[in-house]
């Protein structure tokens, strides 16, 4: 029989928020252990919360860009479990009233992902094992988290990967939240069952928990897949259970079976009180919300006719975007377009040694200097090459364009000053001329290398072997 | 009295640090036989008293609580000393922070005698679920002094406080004070940060004064009823009440709600009635009146309370403050075992109840179904304050128990809280007033009900009862004040 793969995904994404959900301590990663801790965040006797409104703004946010709907009314929920990272012994989370609810992603293959819900929540601490004992570190304890619950609408792993891309992206864009995985602040539970092709009814699931890089996920939802497969077609039973992913052998195991058992006796959090967000606040945060990575990417391509590869790089980052539209902004050709993406892809990427770097896209070239560069390749005035070159300098030392091009270099350049240097070049070099017009290809290099020569290098190679062409067709070698 | 003791301080008459040590002898004295206090300050009340001698010898103004000498229910975080709330899990543990109002009396030098003993974790109406053993009524040790803000009713009416804080959460500060002799205000449920109240049931507690007055009791409720941002269900009153005490009450109408009248004892009811010919004899319109879904209250009070209860204690587990069990096997071991040790029957019990009704399968039948009877309740309240000022009700159906009396019985010991619970359900304001005595000579309160942030005009109604009695009764259950003011 032939199965088709259905997964179903939530994901905590940590918001980027200063402080805490529910105190004044920090967000920040890392810090000594059980430093960022307030009487509020370990849960003293006593001590109540209270609701950083930035999350909720931080969230309502995240739901936009995901296309939800706005709960105008929501609340907070207790969900009471015991665990040594809770010290409350309860998460203020939500439950039957979430923030966001009914949105979706649109994915390449044009296919739509639903969005059941996002809610805020508490992160918990964190556990450290250390020589047999087991330490508890608060510090993420109170760390404002998203939970985004999408439909089990995906069919295929790589659809799993793309949304999830998608996601961590679109995060930050908005900017509100770095989506690291490596450091926990994008993590994710995945649903998994089988079906057979065609079928309208879902199989059993299994949830894979915490699941924190996307490679691990393909292999875990493959594993798992196959796992559910095997069991169906020896004519057994999908049993409902919490698996876990171990990532070094690539199996999954299950959990302890407790972890299926939880009743997590939601109620009412009677420390705080309903949250009202006015359409107006809604209106609001959607204005100021920036252009989204999906627009550019469309907008790059139908617009400024990059190709879709080299716009998804340049739209892939916020700092990135900013600079190339910032550049472009009064260019006139859809060739400055180019170019520019161009130098961006080639000379300015080439510098950078990590995809962080590159988000960060720190140089010491402004957007208007970027833009008095492509205006004189636009119009000749500069060589391709000699555009690289300057803009590479310009990245080295911080100098202004017209610091390291000199009026004298742009005359060197231009059509008029190239084609006396191309009339030059034969009249020295006949020979070269003459071979070159009874058949000799290979003559017209040389050519062009006395006009580069005499150029220095600056030149437009491709206009100078045009005009040499010309040349030697109308005199008639 | 805090008026009278102020000016005292102010003509230099006596010096606070006087007052202090007067009422430290005091304590040291009689508490031996009433158990009031688990904690004493003494050295940071005497510290607290020189700040404030030394203002007055600088010619400086001091405000109205500055320098009285007052306790604290022990469920009220102070930094650097003990708050167990009478728990054996909460032993040792002494917070690194202060509570919200515990915080503005600090700010205003009040001198801060010591913490004072309660049920465990505010469970309870005798005080006897302590840890410490409960407080004892000053009027006769033989009978319980009430809760569960026992310690600061017994106090406070022995003269060993010139007022307390205590915490209501179903009558915790009005049936002690009852029981006592003692003024007690439930102020309306977000009149009052619970910041720093180590918190029983959340959506029912709120902290308020005990006091010998209900002069004393407005004084004390204005400076402590402010909004505070830590506190998002506080908005602090909408107005000081100590203007409005002397106002007159002549056609002001009084509803007496029969359901509870009928509940009482003969001496409450004997007592209760005179209190209603007083009010009629001063000009006001009483009628009776009836809130038939108050019969349900204690039943919603106990799903309620222990539902958020069950959450509420769930972070006693030993690992970061408080007791732990010695020898454990694994973290699971640990916790079971200091949980069994360090909490009491009566907190297990309620601990029990409230994991039950918010299980998956019951949650619809109890807790669910425990809302909607509550938001009758609130409407019932609503619909009778469209004909009424306020409602007058016993305190309590009797006067205070017998020691010993309610281990053997906690059912019908919750059925002492039909009065008080209702008010705590609804969010009301409450204020008890004692108004005579028993054939054992053990003190019996009223109550006065009002509208969400009325405090004025229960106190005003409460205040004027005590002027036209001339205060007889108050100043009969104590006399053994240190001042004779
Ligand atoms: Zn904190």
């Amino acid at each position: 029989m032939i199965y088709e793969l259905v997964v179903g995904l939530e994901t905590h994404v940590e918001l980027s928020t200063k402080s805490k959900i529910f105190c004044g301590c920090t967000t920040a990663f890392k810090g000594e252990p059980n430093t960022h801790c307030c009487p509020i965040c370990i849960g003293l006797p006593g001590t109540m919360p209270r609701l950083n409104e930035g999350v909720v703004q931080y969230a309502v946010a995240a739901g936009l860009a995901l296309n939800c709907k706005i709960a105008e009314f929501s609340k907070m929920d207790r969900k009471n479990y015991v665990y040594p990272d809770l010290p409350k012994a309860y998460q203020i989370s939500q439950h039957d009233k979430p923030l966001c609810y009914e949105g979706h992603v649109l994915l390449s293959n044009g296919r739509k992902i639903g969005i059941e819900r996002i809610h805020i929540e508490e992160d918990a601490g964190k556990l450290i094992h250390q020589g047999g004992a087991t330490f508890i570190d608060y510090n993420r304890g109170g760390v404002p988290l998203i939970e985004i619950v999408s439909k089990p609408d995906f069919r295929d792993v790589e659809e799993v990967v793309e949304y999830l891309e998608l996601l961590q992206l679109t995060m930050r864009y908005i900017e509100v939240s770095d989506c690291k995985m490596q450091e926990g602040s994008l993590r994710c539970d995945v649903n998994v069952s089988v079906m057979p092709k065609g079928s309208s009814k879902f199989g059993i699931r299994t949830e894979i928990k915490n699941m924190n890089s996307f490679n691990n996920i393909r292999k875990a939802v493959q594993y798992e897949m196959n796992r559910q497969i095997d069991i169906l077609e020896s004519g057994g039973a999908v049993t409902q259970q919490t698996m876990r992913y171990m990532a070094d052998v690539g199996v999954t195991e299950p959990m302890r079976g407790k972890e299926d058992a939880h009743d997590y006796r939601y109620f009412k959090e009677p420390d705080l009180v309903n949250i009202y967000v006015s359409k107006e606040q809604v209106e609001c945060i959607a204005s100021k919300m920036p252009e989204l990575f999906s627009s550019k990417l469309n907008r790059y391509v139908n617009e400024y006719r990059i190709p879709l590869e080299d716009a998804r790089l340049l739209a892939e980052y916020k700092n990135v975007a900013k600079f190339f539209e910032d550049s472009v902004k009064c260019a006139r050709s859809e060739q400055s377009y180019k170019n520019c993406a161009n130098l961006i892809l080639s000379v300015i990427f080439s510098k950078f040694n990590s995809e962080e770097e590159k988000e960060i896209f720190n140089i010491s070239v402004s957007s208007e200097e970027m833009f008095k560069l492509l205006s004189l390749q636009e119009e000749k005035k500069i060589s391709n090459n000699m555009a690289k070159k300057t803009l590479e300098k310009m990245l080295e030392t911080g100098s202004k364009v017209f610091d390291i091009i000199s009026e004298a270099d742009l005359q060197g350049v231009s059509e008029d000053r190239l084609l006396e240097i191309c009339n030059l070049a034969l009249n020295e070099n006949e020979k070269a001329a003459k071979d070159y017009a009874s058949g000799k290809d290979r003559a017209i290099k040389s050519l062009i290398g006395f006009v580069m020569k005499q150029t220095k290098g600056r030149a437009d190679a491709a206009l100078a072997e045009r005009i040499l062409k010309d040349i030697i067709a109308e005199r008639k070698f | 009295m805090i008026f009278e003791l102020n000016k005292l301080l102010k003509s230099k008459k006596v010096s606070a640090k006087e007052l202090a040590k007067k009422y430290i002898e005091a304590i040291k004295r009689e508490d031996r036989r009433l158990n009031s206090y688990v904690y004493l300050s003494e050295e940071f009340a005497l510290k607290c008293a020189e700040v404030v001698d030394s203002k007055l010898r600088n010619g400086e103004d001091i405000s109205i609580l500055e320098g009285l000498p007052f306790t604290l229910k022990d469920n009220i975080s102070t930094e650097g000393l003990p708050t167990s709330c009478c728990s054996k899990i909460l032993r040792g543990y002494v917070p690194i922070y202060d509570a919200f109002v515990w915080k503005i009396l600090k700010n205003e030098n009040s001198v801060l005698l010591g913490k004072t003993n309660m049920d465990e974790f505010a469970m309870g109406s005798t005080c006897e679920t302590s840890c410490f053993g409960g407080a004892k009524n000053p009027h006769n040790v033989n009978y319980v002094a009430g809760g569960s803000s026992g310690g600061v009713a017994s106090a406070v009416a022995a003269g060993l406080a010139v007022y307390g804080l205590g915490s209501d959460t179903g009558g915790s500060i009005r049936q002690p004070a009852s029981f006592c002799g003692t003024v007690g205000l439930k102020p309306t449920y977000g009149a009052v940060s619970r910041y720093g109240l180590v918190a029983f049931a959340s959506s029912l507690d709120q902290i308020g004064p005990i006091t010998t007055t209900v002069e004393d009791a407005s004084l004390v409720f204005d400076e402590i009823s402010l909004r505070d941002e830590q506190d998002c269900t506080c908005l602090g009153a909408k107005e000081k009440t100590f203007s409005h005490i002397k106002d007159n009450i002549s056609g002001i109408k009084i509803g007496v709600a029969k359901e509870f009248l009928n509940l009482a004892d003969e001496d409450v009811k004997k007592s209760v009635s005179l209190v209603i010919n007083a009010y009629e004899k001063m000009g006001a319109e009483v009628e009776y009146i009836s809130l038939p879904s108050c019969e349900y209250a204690l039943m919603v009070y106990y799903i309620v309370a222990c539902a958020e209860a069950s959450s509420n204690l769930g972070r006693y587990d030993g690992i970061r403050y408080g007791s732990r069990v010695s020898s454990y096997t694994n973290f699971h071991d640990m916790i079971c075992k200091t949980r069994s040790e360090g909490f009491g029957k009566e907190v297990k019990r309620r601990i029990l109840l409230g994991t039950y009704v918010l299980s998956c399968g019951y949650y619809d039948a109890y807790y669910k179904k425990a809302h909607m009877v509550r938001s009758k309740i609130i409407n019932e309240f609503n619909d009778a304050f469209k004909c009424f000022d306020v409602i007058l009700t016993p305190t309590t159906p009797t006067t205070a128990f017998e020691c010993g009396y309610s281990a053997k019985d906690p059912v019908s010991n919750y059925k002492a809280d039909i009065c008080t619970v209702p008010v705590n359900i609804a969010g009301l304001p409450a204020v008890s007033v004692p108004c005579g005595f028993d054939c054992k000579g053990l003190p019996i309160g009223f109550q006065i009900i009002g509208q969400k942030f009325h405090e004025s005009k229960i106190l005003n109604v409460a205040n004027k009862f005590e002027e036209y009695t001339n205060a007889c009764y108050v100043k009969k259950v104590t006399g053994g004040y240190p001042y004779d003011i």
